[in-house]
C-alpha cells in the first residue's frame, strides 16, 4: 500500500513535469503535446466511437492472425521437437525467420496480396509463427526425462505418450510459448496498420499513422498510451494468471 | 477387486556388462553381473554412487539398453518397459497435471480387461493401503513428500505389477517420513507378495526391507558381497540386532571402498 502510494506520486510527479514542460515549451508546444490535451483526445475520439471501432477493428486481425499462429506453430514445434530432420530444417528456418523483423515482411506482403486484409493477416502470422514453433520445440524438450520413462514403465507409448504425458508436460512452456506469440503478433499487426493503407477497416496503427500526417500529436500520444494499456492489460489479464496456475500446479516454481 | 491371479517374478540375470561412452572415454558401469532373484523376495542393492546399482535396476526395468549379457523375467529376455515391471523414482514422477486419484488410475487406464467401474475400486484399494484415501482429489503440489511417494508407491502397485523396481524412493525424505514408509512397505510386501528390487545407499534401510542384501562397488560396477536378512518381520528401523547387522555390512562396505 505503501509502495502503491509512493509510485502513485512519481507517476503524478512526472504528469505535472510534462505538463508545465508543454505548456512553456512556446513553438515547440505543437511537438510536446500537455498530458490534459491528450487526455482531452482521448475522451473526444472514445465518446464519437472512433477508438472503439479501431480497436475492435485491430482486434479482430489481431485475433485472426494470432490463432492461426498458434494453431500451425504448436503442432510444427512438436514436430520439430520429435523429428531431428524437422529439428534441423524447419527448426533452423524457424530460427532464422523469428529473428527477421515483422515489417520486413511487408513489401512482400504488398507485392503479393496487395492493399488487403490478407497482406495484414499475412504479416501477423509470419510475425508470431516462428516464435511460437520454437516456444514449443524449446517446451518439449524442457520436459524432464522422468515423465516419458514413469509413462513408458506404466504400459504408455505411441500417441498415447504424446497426447496424454508429453503434451501435458510441456502445457506450461506452450503457454509461455503462446504469450511470446501473442507479443510478436501485436507488434507486427502495429508494423503492418501503419504500413499497410487499406480501406476496409481503420485500426488503431491507422490512426496512430493519420495523426502524424494530420500533425496531431495529441492523437499520436494518446494513441500510443492506449497501445500500451491494451499490450499491459492482455499480459495481465489474460497470461499471468495462467502462467502463474501453471508453474505453480507443475511444481515449477515455489509461491 | 480383481483377483491377484499374476505370480512375483523370478529375475534372472547372467553376464551382464554395461558399458557408457561419453565424451571422456568409456565407463565401465557394470561388470558381469550374475543374480537370481526369486519369487516375492525383497532384494536391497547398496552402495556409493556410481557403483551401477541403479543402472541395473534400469536394466530391469527396460529403460536401459545398449548392455550385453542376458536379462530375463520369467524367463523371457526384457524387452523394453513394461506394466508388468514398475519403477519408484527417487522423485515421485507423478504427473502434475492430474489429481491423485488420476495418476493412480493412469496405469490403470493402459490396463485391459478392467471395466472403468473396477479400474476405480483397485485404485481405491491402492490409495487405502497408502492411507490416502481422503486425498484423492488432491492436486499433486498440494501434498507433502512423504505423501507424494504413497501416492507414487499406489501407483507403481496398481497395475499388479510382478515385479516392483524402487530406485532410492525414500531418499529425499526426512527421517520420520521414512520410518513410517518402512513400516508401510513391509505391510505391503507382506499383503502383495511382489518381488522387489529396492536401490539405497542406506545400509540400515536396506537390512530393515531387505531378505537379501547386495553391495555394490564402483568402476567397474561388480556386486562384491551378499548378506542374507534373517531377522524376523516385521522388522523396526531401531531393533538392535538389525542395527548389529547393518553395522557388520557398513564395515564390510568400507573395507570394499577402501582396497
Amino acid at each position: 500500500m505503501k509502495n502503491l502510494i509512493a509510485a502513485l506520486a512519481i507517476f503524478a510527479a512526472l504528469a505535472a513535469g510534462w505538463e508545465y514542460t508543454a505548456r512553456n515549451a512556446g513553438d515547440a508546444s505543437i511537438l510536446i503535446p500537455a498530458p490534459t490535451a491528450v487526455g482531452a483526445y482521448l475522451l473526444k475520439a472514445a465518446k464519437s466511437g472512433e477508438l472503439f471501432d479501431a480497436t475492435l477493428v485491430t482486434m479482430r486481425r489481431l485475433a485472426l492472425g494470432y490463432i492461426f499462429g498458434i494453431a500451425f506453430g504448436i503442432p510444427l514445434g512438436m514436430i520439430t521437437a520429435r523429428f531431428r530432420l524437422a529439428h534441423n530444417t524447419l527448426g533452423v528456418i524457424a530460427l532464422g525467420l523469428q529473428t527477421l523483423p515483422s515489417v520486413c515482411w511487408v513489401p512482400l506482403a504488398l507485392l503479393w496480396f496487395g492493399q488487403t486484409e490478407t497482406a495484414m493477416l499475412f504479416i501477423v502470422v509470419m510475425g508470431t509463427l516462428w516464435a511460437v514453433i520454437l516456444a514449443t520445440d524449446h517446451g518439449i524438450r524442457q520436459i524432464p526425462p522422468l515423465y516419458r520413462e514413469a509413462a513408458q514403465t506404466m504400459g504408455s507409448s505411441g500417441f498415447h505418450l504424446w497426447f496424454r504425458v508429453l503434451a501435458p508436460a510441456s502445457l506450461p512452456h506452450i503457454v509461455s510459448g503462446t504469450k511470446q506469440g501473442w507479443a510478436f503478433a501485436w507488434r507486427s499487426l502495429m508494423a503492418a496498420e501503419i504500413y499497410v493503407t487499406i480501406l476496409s477497416g481503420f485500426g488503431l496503427g491507422h490512426l496512430l499513422h493519420y495523426g502524424r500526417e494530420l500533425h496531431a500529436m495529441d492523437q499520436v500520444v494518446g494513441l500510443m498510451l492506449l497501445i500500451i494499456f491494451i499490450g499491459f492489460a492482455a499480459d495481465k489479464v489474460i497470461f499471468a494468471p495462467w502462467e502463474t496456475f501453471l508453474r505453480k500446479r507443475w511444481g515449477l516454481s515455489k509461491s | 477387486m480383481t483377483a491377484d491371479t499374476e505370480i512375483p517374478a523370478k529375475i534372472r540375470l547372467n553376464a551382464v556388462n554395461k558399458i557408457f561412452t561419453g565424451d571422456r572415454g568409456k565407463l565401465v558401469a557394470l561388470q558381469d553381473i550374475n543374480l537370481e532373484i526369486g519369487e516375492s523376495e525383497f532384494v536391497c542393492f547398496v552402495g556409493p554412487s556410481g557403483c551401477g546399482k541403479s543402472t541395473l535396476l534400469r536394466i530391469v526395468a527396460g529403460l536401459e539398453r545398449g548392455f550385453t549379457g542376458d536379462a530375463e523375467v520369467d524367463g523371457s529376455p526384457v524387452n523394453g518397459p513394461g506394466r508388468d515391471r514398475t519403477v519408484m523414482f527417487q522423485e515421485h514422477a507423478l504427473f502434475p497435471w492430474l489429481d491423485v486419484l488420476g495418476n493412480v488410475m493412469f496405469p490403470l487406464k493402459l490396463k485391459p480387461g478392467l471395466t472403468d467401474k473396477e479400474r476405480i475400486e483397485v485404485a481405491h484399494y491402492y490409495l487405502k493401503l497408502v492411507g490416502l484415501e481422503t486425498f484423492e482429489r488432491a492436486a499433486i503440489h498440494e501434498l507433502s513428500g512423504g505423501m507424494k511417494q504413497r501416492v507414487a508407491l499406489a501407483r507403481a502397485l496398481a497395475p499388479n505389477p510382478r515385479v516392483l523396481l524402487m530406485d532410492e524412493p525414500f531418499a529425499a525424505l526426512d527421517a520420520m517420513t521414512r520410518e513410517q514408509l518402512y513400516g508401510d512397505l513391509q505391510r505391503i510386501h507382506a499383503a502383495r507378495k511382489k518381488t522387489i528390487l529396492f536401490v539405497t545407499h542406506n545400509v540400515r534401510e536396506a537390512v530393515c526391507l531387505g531378505d537379501r542384501v547386495l553391495l555394490f562397488s564402483p568402476r567397474p560396477g561388480r556386486i562384491r558381497h551378499e548378506f542374507k536378512v534373517d531377522l524376523p518381520r516385521p522388522r523396526e528401523f531401531n531393533d538392535t540386532a538389525l542395527a548389529a547387522l547393518s553395522r557388520d555390512i557398513t564395515n564390510e562396505l568400507k573395507t570394499i571402498l577402501a582396497v
